[in-house]
């Protein structure tokens, strides 16, 4: 608004820009683009300094944040009435940026480690340009408001994604995991992609609150199209979300991936589809619940029986079974993330209800963090990285086998870890509130199946070990990846209001 | 019976519910200089002891504290919202019929650790089980003390990781699998739960059981009240246990080490049955008086299954353990104590509440014999014991074979002991229950749940006979008699069962005008 009144004359034909509000991604985009121009100049023994300038870069973004939190900023708006704007900074834009933006910093920190330990594998400078610009686009995503800053967003998330996985060279399992990923993905938002032209033909516009507008009063005989677009439109985000059936390229992908970037894509890849399927269906197609809110609700209850059911098969001894387990239960936990979303197309107050989700996301981005901290640093010494392998890790690392328990409570969802149980307590409500009580019963038999594989896992830390124990050497980055994870958890589950107020709100 | 003000009142309920879990903290930290002792197994399990002994001090106090005049009052409550997005407030507070239980909870949980700090069960360090002890304490006690839906269920919860760990690391044979199927069963029911306790808050628009009490359903539709009350009875049944929801609980009890089994009889069985009393009876009466025919049938099977089964293993050559044996008298007994609840009467509920003192007492006495008796002989099966004439323990060890079979005769309900009056007060509930009610079917009831305190005194005189009675073989090597630390922790329970017995009036007194006031409409 502000910036609107400032320039009535030269409004008509120079864009103004604020650029505090986009300064987040930006700044996250730029460092990318100077870690890649650096590469060239700096020698290969200075290296890991490029880590720490991306770790910087990220920290500095996640600041930026601050600044915006006094109202909400609007930028890049078509002029005239009625107003429509491309770039939107309120509150559900900080809090998943914010997201995304921690999620990318602490994968950053478990990266440093990770490269290090492989020097010769990775291409320094190449890693964080990448890992920089899909965090610029995850930022990015939550701030769009038309559909085709989405996709671009979406695609600027999605692409370093992929070159990410298959980064490590000469492994094939890595450039395999990267393939699949690759077209399984690329046919999800060219889906997408078909979804959206759907729209635009319907209603003429991409902005999403004119979409929101116009899309109820579409002529009887595109009725059928504009439903189309709509379902097609989801299938992009579903696919990020790794719901259930876009769900199967997980595990190997996870597999075949780095360890840390492994669990970015489980935390900030979610982030990006749910945020995406947040604003595709309550921002833009609040009209056609009655379709979104049956579909998501069928997925919601799909995606978490698929994967507990698969996570709890998993075989403790078969070779990267840790990262496989993890796997599978980030797409469990996907579906809980849908049910609140799903809930929305049923009540009322469709913007108060998917504020359950941010909380969820945030609860799961902080443990589900920690635990794969943990993995990385088990990994270093096993390679394989079993679930057998962590038997035994209270009796030679006391603390972070506490931490990883903790974790993997938190996961589950039973004190101590006490932010996890109001977490799902909040989605529980949502459904409830929304009257489905089959997800919820559904929920309820997916949180006994969960708990039943991550306290086994969480058995066997303190279980004897067999023969020596693995004595594992804490670098520091790790460390304080698992210290900035493991206090979050620990403060939330003291006062849970703090990431559960988005619950009881609007965010938008 | 003291004046103590209300300020300190709180303060000593805060501590009660939050002071165990920092004593689970100090627990896995090294012991501070000066409190070394002899060896860290030893400062640790003494820590174990100092904290539930200052916790039970403090319940001591406060039941000293508590205004007797008015029981049906909530007494020592704090209110501060905790997490205001999903309405939780940390609402504290104690009415006659928690304090009874708390007190409980807080004894058997310091006689517990008064025994391990003695007699150590087989297993990994103690340092964990001393803080997963306090843990469950406070879970406990927790759940007894709070009366927000969701902080209820948050206590319910917390349990069951203590109990897990208790059971699958120090416990005997099959711990594995029994711990399992506790935590299971025991997590299966209590998400129902959840769902049901949500739809009660969403519906309602409150989460404070006191508001919830005073309402007394008014604000919820009677399908809203079937479904939630369905749905809660069923987490608050399986904990209960009732049948046929139990088959957890024999196996959990036969793996348990000593103070696991004496924990879980004694006050986590009664986090179900008080679940049943203080929100489905106040918060939604018509849903339960939908189910109270149903709850007392299912009661009255358990009462006779339990004892069916009982006299089943306390037969010759049946190979029944004596351990499983309590654990399916305890099916019985809560049975007992679930026909009390359903009857929706003052007297039914009134005896309920009194038979789940008498049974944490009671039964924990005999956990703790039996335990004694496994550290002697070596077994708890009851054919290895009693070879062909019997263990004949009045010989080899006379005292501890007259307290095994003072604590068999107070289960099986002789009058002038705890378990008789609960029992009794459960049967004349039956005898006319509330209005609404079909009599019929409660006299019917009550006639069957009479012929179960027969079959309970059968199975209870049989193991008497074989374990207690026999000739003593010249050769046969005396046992060793109860020793000082057994004393100390059996002679509380075996002193409150007599007084219990003969002094109804002190328990009763406590729990009849908040019982009154609940099936009345709430609590002030």
């Amino acid at each position: 608004m502000s910036a609107l009144a400032a320039q009535p004359l030269a409004a008509n034909l120079v864009q103004s820009v604020d650029w505090l509000a986009i300064a987040p991604p930006t700044l996250t985009a730029v460092v990318g683009l100077a870690v890649l121009i650096a590469d060239l100049f700096v020698p290969e023994t200075r290296k890991p300094l490029l880590g720490w300038v991306s770790v910087a870069g990220l920290a500095a973004a996640a600041a930026l944040l601050l600044p915006l939190l006094d109202h909400d900023r609007s930028t890049f708006c078509l002029n005239g009435a009625p107003r429509a704007c491309s770039y939107t900074a309120d509150r559900f834009t900080l809090v998943v940026q914010f997201l995304v933006l921690g999620g990318a910093l602490l994968t950053a920190l478990l990266s440093l480690t990770a490269l290090k330990d492989g020097r010769s594998r990775y291409p320094q400078g190449e890693f964080w340009f990448l890992l920089l610009s899909s965090a610029a686009g995850a930022a990015l995503l939550p701030a769009s408001r038309d559909l085709a800053t989405l996709i671009v967003a979406l695609e600027v998330a999605s692409l370093p994604a992929f070159a990410l996985v298959g980064i490590r060279h000469g492994d094939r399992r890595s450039s395999e995991a990267a393939l699949k990923f690759f077209l399984s993905s690329v046919t999800a938002t060219a889906v997408s992609l078909m979804g959206v032209s759907f729209v635009y033909v319907t209603t003429g516009s991409l902005y999403l609150t004119q979409v929101a507008d116009r899309i109820q009063h579409v002529d009887g005989q595109l009725h059928t199209l504009a439903q189309t677009g709509v379902v097609l439109t989801l299938v992009g985000f579903a696919f990020k979300t790794a719901a259930v059936p876009f769900h199967f390229w997980v595990p190997d992908t996870y597999v075949g991936a780095p360890l840390p970037i492994a669990s970015y894509l489980s935390v900030v890849g979610k982030a990006v589809g749910f945020s995406g399927l947040i604003l595709v269906t309550v921002v833009a197609f609040p009209s056609y619940a009655d379709v979104w809110g049956p579909a998501l609700a069928v997925l919601a209850a799909l995606t978490m029986t698929v994967g507990n059911v698969a996570a709890l098969r998993q075989q403790a001894t078969r070779a990267y079974s840790a990262v496989r387990l993890l796997a599978w239960s980030s797409v469990g936990q996907a579906g809980y993330l849908l049910v609140p979303i799903a809930a929305a197309g049923y009540t009322e107050d469709a913007r108060k209800t998917v504020g359950s989700t941010v909380a969820y996301a945030l609860m799961y981005a902080a443990v589900n963090l920690g635990a794969f901290a943990v993995a990385a640093l088990v990994a270093r010494t096993r390679h394989l990285n079993r679930v057998s392998d962590y038997r035994g890790l209270y009796a030679s690392n006391p603390l972070t086998a506490l931490l990883l328990a903790f974790f993997l409570l938190c996961l589950a969802g039973l004190p101590p870890g006490v932010i996890g149980l109001f977490a799902k307590v909040t989605v529980f409500s949502t459904a409830v509130d929304a009257g489905l009580g089959w997800l919820a019963v559904v929920m309820a038999v997916n949180v006994v199946i969960a708990l039943y594989y991550y306290l086994q896992w969480a058995t066997l830390l303190f279980r004897a070990p067999e023969g020596e124990p693995a004595q594992h050497a804490l670098p520091a980055p790790l460390t304080a990846a698992l210290a900035l994870t493991g206090a979050l958890g620990i403060a939330l589950s003291g006062a849970p209001q703090l990431v559960l107020r988005f619950a009881g709100t609007g965010l938008f | 019976m003291i004046d103590i003000s209300e300020s300190v009142m709180q303060f000593l309920l805060a501590l009660i519910v939050v002071g165990p879990l920092l004593g689970a903290v100090a627990a896995l930290l090294p012991a501070p200089p000066g409190l070394k002792g002899t060896s860290p197994e030893q400062a640790v399990l003494r820590h174990g002891v100092t904290v539930t002994g200052a916790i039970l001090l403090a319940a001591i106090v406060l039941a000293l504290g508590f205004d007797h005049g008015h029981p049906s009052r909530m007494q020592a409550t704090t209110d501060i919202s905790w997490i205001p997005a999903l309405d939780v407030r940390i609402h504290l507070g104690i009415d006659g019929i928690s304090l009874p239980l708390v007190v409980l909870t807080a004894l058997l949980t310091f006689l517990c650790a008064l025994y391990s700090y003695f007699n150590m069960p087989a297993g990994p360090s103690p340092k964990a089980f001393v803080a997963l002890l306090l843990v469950l304490e406070s879970g406990t006690l927790a759940t007894f003390a709070v009366l927000d839906l969701l902080l209820f269920f948050l206590a319910f919860e917390t349990v069951l990781i203590p109990m897990y760990f208790l059971i699958a690391r120090w416990g005997g044979e099959g711990r594995t699998r029994a711990a399992w199927r506790f935590i299971l069963f025991t997590l299966l029911g209590s998400v129902v739960m959840l769902l049901g306790l949500l739809l009660i808050g969403i519906k309602a628009g409150t989460f404070d059981m006191v508001a919830l009490a005073t309402d007394n359903g008014r604000s919820l539709t009677a399908s809203v009240q079937v479904i939630a009350v369905l749905a809660i009875g069923i987490g608050l049944a399986v904990k209960t246990p009732m049948w046929p929801l139990h088959s957890w609980l024999p196996d959990a009890h036969t793996a348990a080490p000593t103070v696991g089994s004496v924990m879980l009889a004694g006050v986590l069985l009664k986090m179900g049955t008080y679940g049943f009393v203080r929100i489905l009876l106040p918060v939604a009466p018509d849903g339960f008086r939908t189910f109270a025919p149903y709850l007392a049938a299912l009661a009255v099977v358990g009462i006779i299954y339990g004892s069916l089964a009982c006299l089943n293993l306390a037969k010759r050559g049946a190979r029944g353990d004596l351990k499983r044996l309590i654990a399916y008298s305890s099916v019985g007994h809560m049975g007992f104590v679930l026909l009390g609840i359903a009857t929706m009467t003052p007297t039914g509920v009134n005896g309920a509440l009194f038979a789940n003192i008498a049974h944490g007492l009671i039964t924990g006495l005999l956990f703790f014999l039996v335990g004694g008796l496994k550290d002697r002989t070596g077994t708890t099966d009851l054919d290895t014991l009693s070879e062909s004439t019997g263990a004949a323990l009045y010989g080899k060890a006379p005292r501890l074979g007259g307290l095994l079979a003072f604590a068999a005769v107070a289960s099986l309900g002789l009058p002038g002991l705890a378990g008789f009056w609960g029992e009794m007060l459960a049967l004349f509930g039956a005898f006319e229950p509330a209005a609404g009610l079909s009599r019929p079917a409660f006299l019917t009831f009550m006639a069957i749940a009479a012929f179960g305190t027969l079959l309970i005194a059968a199975y209870m005189l049989a193991v008497v006979r074989r374990v207690c009675m026999g000739a003593v073989p010249q050769d046969a090597p005396r046992l060793a008699d109860v020793r000082t630390y057994e004393f100390a922790a059996w002679t509380p329970l075996v002193v409150l069962t007599v007084v219990a017995g003969l002094w109804p009036r002190a328990l009763l007194g406590l729990t009849d005008p908040a019982v009154q006031q609940l099936l009345a409409g709430g609590t002030r």
